[in-house]
């Protein structure tokens, strides 16, 4: 299991976010691009449009009239054999909504940069994880970076697993806090990632003479080719997109152990920890929440509390055998949830409860809804969030019908 | 290029015997003749809608071209992607035809229609227009006529006059733009093979009478298809950079004298059955200004 890194090696490049995951794309040798803008996401498509303009990046790019637009340029262009990049944020990505589904039932390798926004109504450009975690059933691997050399080494990445597992990959970072940050960001020569990640080899193929037809209507049961071979109803063909989004795991796993022999930084775990060798309390936290986390389980420590932190590197495929195995020893989770499935709880939180369901040990799970629209996050409303879920433990609840917001209300 | 008349007409099928389409449907006629046109070299996207039953259920299709379906609004869109894809990897065998009806193109796909129109995107975009959502049975669209009864206009029929798809296309600057009409087949071939050697966004409508949302026997196609021309209510004609022609149908029309009463064309079916003598009238005006409109433009393009 992959441990938190909490110094730098050798100091690269000054990048921000967004500069990192057009870095990415480049280096990954996309050939057709197509984004709409939308704060915070813009400086991706401007660096893009500039590297392609300049002529360092031979690519197609295709400045659409929406979102909507982006996906399905990306989606045929996909089907074609390109490699094919969007970035997006929020509305536009809540805009894609239809073509996510659709990508992913083609199953195309592309590659989306999800730059983490709070969703109307009210409008806010800020921070939180309401956009992509909104999206979690439309059958795209979700990966959620917690700092600029993430977001560049997970974008890289993304297509190595995405053209090997036939399935399109979101690569989510916080708005702002990630975005429009300046961090060293080591970038790899482009000859080292073109070793790493060869030319797509498609496995979809639209030549004349043949006449593939992707994605006709299709029954709900199995039905007889021409040749009288028995083909795959609609239900069988979604089963093969769940199976291909369980067995992910693995090839994102290898994939990230890959990248760490080739680059010095592996990413053989679907979770980070910190300190959770001897942690009685875990605090969960998807994204750069989970920095400030680690910020948190310092001070308690120094209080005697023993936390530790997890961060959920990826979130689809939902990691719930490595969370079972880091959070069984604890007494108490405490979830940091940077978006809420509203009328239930925050979405992180939930889906833990779920995966501890049925283990022998009991683990008290609090979920604490933070930082949405942007609200500042801090690593005391951390600290003091733990000691208030501690004390309801103690007070002997196992579990709390509702999550508790960090807010004025 | 030579005109084409039944005897140098492509003989091979790219659209073979037998598909879900209604009986009479003017769209497998149109698709027929488009498909030769292409000769089979090109891919064809295509988004929810009659044409999508035409290409049948996996895995069965009676359509000898690749086509990717795309959902509702993409159309134009899905056809920029594979136009982006395939000069990505550097091939030029394919035209992309992307295929769309009139809820299609002039409603839910407009946006991304009028994005690739702007951007002078390099494919065919055809409109197949049976004037109303006819693959959901048939309601409302922006290209249904005034007085028409639908699904959604169950009583007192449409209230409003069809959306000018092509003048809103014309808007666009595109090179090539033209009306074809089902059942006059050999004039669709020759536009789409003009439309074929042509490069930037091409834009075709093709009329294609539906006989059951329409209301009229399935025999009755290309007699109704040919009585729209003969009525003004479907003029053919070619924009190419900018220059009006009529085509020779509705070119024959104006040399007879000008179309006859629109009414001969909508006595033939089901959904004018409601319609009042204000309406009828208010109906043969449109028709009357707009075909006055045309012969303004073709005199002036033949100056």
């Amino acid at each position: 299991m992959a441990k938190r890194r909490k110094t730098r090696e050798a100091a690269g490049e000054m990048l921000d976010g967004n500069r990192s995951a057009a870095v990415g794309a480049k280096l990954s040798r996309v050939q057709v691009i197509a984004a709409y803008p939308i704060t915070p996401q813009t400086p991706v498509t401007e660096a893009l449009s500039e590297f392609v303009e300049r002529g360092e990046l031979p690519a197609q790019y295709v400045n659409v009239e929406s979102e909507h637009s982006a996906l399905a340029v990306c989606s045929s262009a996909s089907l074609v054999g390109a490699r094919t990049f969007t970035a997006t944020s929020s509305h536009g990505l809540a805009y894609m909504h239809e073509m996510l589904h659709w990508v992913a039932g083609t199953r195309l390798p592309v590659v989306l940069a999800c730059v983490n926004r709070a969703i109307g109504a009210p409008w806010s450009v800020l921070n939180d994880q309401q956009d992509s975690i909104s999206q979690r059933d439309t059958g795209w691997i979700q990966v959620y970076a917690w700092n600029n050399q993430e977001i560049l080494d997970s974008v890289i990445q993304a297509y190595k697993i995405a053209e090997a597992t036939c399935l399109p990959v979101m690569v989510c970072y916080d708005g702002y806090v990630l975005s429009h940050t300046e961090m060293p960001v080591d970038v790899p020569p482009q000859d080292a990632v073109d070793r790493f990640l060869p030319p797509y080899k498609p496995h979809t193929t639209i030549e004349a003479g043949n006449p593939k037809n992707y994605n006709l209507v299709t029954l709900a049961n199995p039905r007889l080719n021409a040749d009288g071979v028995l083909c795959h109803g609609y239900m069988e063909i979604r089963y093969l997109l769940q199976e291909a989004l369980e067995q992910s795991t693995e090839t994102i796993a290898a994939v990230g152990r890959e990248f760490g022999k080739s680059f010095g930084r592996s990413y053989a775990g679907l979770l980070w920890e910190d300190g959770m060798e001897d942690a009685d309390i875990a605090m969960v936290a998807m994204g750069s929440l989970a920095m400030e986390a680690n910020v948190a389980a310092d001070s308690l420590r120094k209080g005697g509390i023993k936390a530790g932190v997890v961060g959920l590197r990826i979130f689809r495929p939902f990691p719930k055998r490595d969370l079972v195995r880091v959070l069984r020893g604890c007494r108490l989770a405490v979830v940091f949830d940077k978006s809420v499935s509203y009328g239930n709880e925050g979405a992180v939180g939930n889906e833990i409860k779920a995966a501890l369901y049925g283990i022998d040990t009991r683990v008290a799970v609090r979920d604490f809804i933070v930082g949405l629209g942007g609200r500042d996050v801090k690593a005391r409303e951390l600290a003091d969030a733990v000691k208030k879920a501690l004390a309801s433990v103690e007070g002997g609840a196992l579990s709390q019908e509702k999550a508790d917001w960090i807010c004025e209300i | 290029m030579p005109r084409v008349d039944a005897v140098n007409l492509v003989e091979k099928e790219f659209l073979l015997p037998g598909n879900r389409l209604c009986p009479g449907c003017a769209l497998s006629l149109a698709y027929r003749h488009i498909l030769k046109a292409l000769e089979g070299q090109a891919v064809v996207t295509v988004p929810a809608s009659c044409l999508t039953v035409l290409h049948g259920m996996y895995p069965v299709t009676s359509v000898t071209v690749p086509c990717v379906n795309t959902p509702f609004a993409s159309t134009a869109a899905s056809a920029t992607g594979l136009v982006a894809g395939f000069k990505a990897m550097g091939r030029t065998d394919l035209t992309v035809v992307a295929m769309a009806g009139d809820g299609g193109t002039h409603d839910i796909g407009i946006q991304a229609l009028s994005g690739a129109a702007e951007r002078h995107d390099d494919f065919i975009y055809i409109c197949y227009d049976n004037e109303g959502y006819m693959n959901t049975g048939n309601q409302r669209s922006g290209s249904s006529p005034l007085g028409a009864i639908s699904g959604t206009t169950p009583l007192l029929g449409k209230r409003e006059h069809q959306k000018d798809i092509m003048a809103v296309m014309e808007a666009h600057a595109v090179p090539y733009l033209a009306t074809a009409n089902a059942c006059y087949p050999l004039d669709l071939y020759e536009k789409v093979r003009k439309a074929r050697s042509l490069q930037g966004l091409r834009f075709l409508h093709v009329f294609t009478p539906c006989p059951p949302g329409w209301g009229f026997p399935f025999a009755d196609t290309i007699r109704i298809g040919e009585t729209a021309v003969q009525t003004g209510w479907n003029v053919l004609y070619e924009i190419e950079d900018g220059v009006f022609h009529l085509s020779p149908p509705s070119a024959a029309v104006a040399r007879k004298g000008g179309p006859k009463p629109v009414r001969e064309f909508t006595a033939t079916q089901g959904r004018f059955s409601s319609l009042g003598e204000d309406k009828m009238q208010e109906l043969q005006d449109w028709i009357d200004a707009r075909w006055e409109r045309y012969l303004a433009r073709a005199a002036a393009g033949h100056q």
